[in-house]
C-alpha cells in the first residue's frame, strides 16, 4: 500500500484540480451572493473553504511537499471552532428576532 | 484513472450547484454532505489519506450535524425563502464567472513546475503525523486554545441571553 505510486498524478495533470477547486469556490461564491437564508449562506462559506482546502491538497500530493496538507488540517480545526460560534450566533438572533433572514444580521452593528 | 476523475468531479459540482439551487435548507444541507463525501473521494484518489478521514469524521460528521441540528432546532422547515432577484443572480453569475475566466487565462501563461519524483506516501497518516508532532507542535498546541476559546465563546453567548430574559 505504502509503495503504491497512483497513477492520477501522471493521468491528471495539475490544472485541473486547479480548475476544480476554481469551479466549487465560484459556486460558493454565487450562493453567498444570491441567497437570503443566513445559514445557507454560511454553508456556502464552508463550500469556498472545502474548494481552498481541495487546491491546497492537489497541489501538496503534486509536489510532494506535506506543508500544503497541514496547512488544510489546520484550516479544518479554524472552521469547525468558526462553524460553532456562528452557529450560535444565528441562534442567538433567531430567539432575539425569530428570523433567519440576511438583511435582519445588521443589526447586529449595533 | 482518469473516468473516476472526471465522474467525481462532474456529481462533486452537480451537488455543490444543487446546495444553492434547492430552496428547501435541509436538502441542500445534505446536498452539502454529498459535496463533502466527494471531495473525501478525490482526497483519496490524491493519496491523502488521512485528511480524507480527517474530513469525513470534521465536516461531514460534526460541521453538517452541527447545521442539520441548528436547522431543525429553529423549525425552517415549513418557511419557503424569498430568493433575491433575478438582478442577483445576474451579477453573482457574470462576476462569479470573470473570477474563473481569470484563473482560467492566468492559468494559460503559467507554467506549473512539477516535481518530477515527489515522494507519494506523504498523506499516508503515519508520515503526517510524523511532520504534525515534529514540526508544527506549537500550531497544533495553540489550536486547541483556539477550540477552548470557541467553547466560552459559545457557552458565554448563550449565558448572556437567560439572563437578559431573567432581568
Amino acid at each position: 500500500m505504502e509503495n503504491s505510486t497512483p497513477e492520477i498524478f501522471s493521468a491528471i495533470p495539475l490544472t485541473y484540480y486547479i480548475l476544480l477547486s476554481t469551479a466549487l469556490f465560484v459556486v460558493g461564491l454565487i450562493g453567498v451572493m444570491t441567497r437570503k437564508n443566513i445559514i445557507i449562506v454560511f454553508m456556502c462559506i464552508e463550500m469556498m473553504l472545502n474548494a481552498a482546502n481541495l487546491m491546497l491538497t492537489s497541489t501538496s500530493a503534486y509536489y510532494g511537499n506535506s506543508g500544503g496538507q497541514i496547512m488544510v488540517f489546520f484550516t479544518m480545526a479554524v472552521a469547525a471552532a468558526e462553524v460553532a460560534v456562528g452557529l450560535a450566533i444565528i441562534v442567538m438572533v433567531y430567539k432575539n428576532l425569530k428570523t433567519t433572514h440576511i438583511d435582519i444580521f445588521n443589526k447586529l452593528k449595533g | 484513472m482518469d473516468k473516476i476523475f472526471y465522474i467525481l468531479s462532474v456529481a462533486t459540482i452537480i451537488c455543490a450547484c444543487m446546495v444553492i439551487i434547492s430552496k428547501h435548507p435541509i436538502r441542500s444541507i445534505l446536498f452539502l454532505v454529498a459535496t463533502f463525501f466527494l471531495i473525501s473521494a478525490h482526497y483519496i484518489l490524491l493519496n491523502a489519506q488521512f485528511l480524507a478521514l480527517v474530513n469525513i469524521v470534521v465536516y461531514a460528521g460534526a460541521i453538517m450535524v452541527l447545521f442539520l441540528f441548528v436547522v431543525m432546532f429553529l423549525n425552517l422547515n415549513k418557511e419557503v425563502e424569498a430568493h433575491k432577484g433575478v438582478f442577483s443572480w445576474f451579477a453573482a453569475i457574470v462576476s462569479g464567472g470573470s473570477f474563473f475566466l481569470i484563473v482560467i487565462k492566468a492559468l494559460e501563461q503559467s507554467k506549473l513546475l512539477i516535481n518530477d519524483s515527489p515522494n507519494h506516501s506523504i498523506g499516508l497518516v503515519e508520515n503526517l503525523g510524523h511532520v504534525l508532532y515534529k514540526e508544527y507542535l506549537l500550531p497544533m498546541e495553540i489550536s486547541s486554545v483556539l477550540f477552548f476559546i470557541a467553547m466560552i465563546g459559545v457557552v458565554l453567548l448563550n449565558r448572556k441571553e437567560k439572563i437578559v430574559k431573567e432581568n
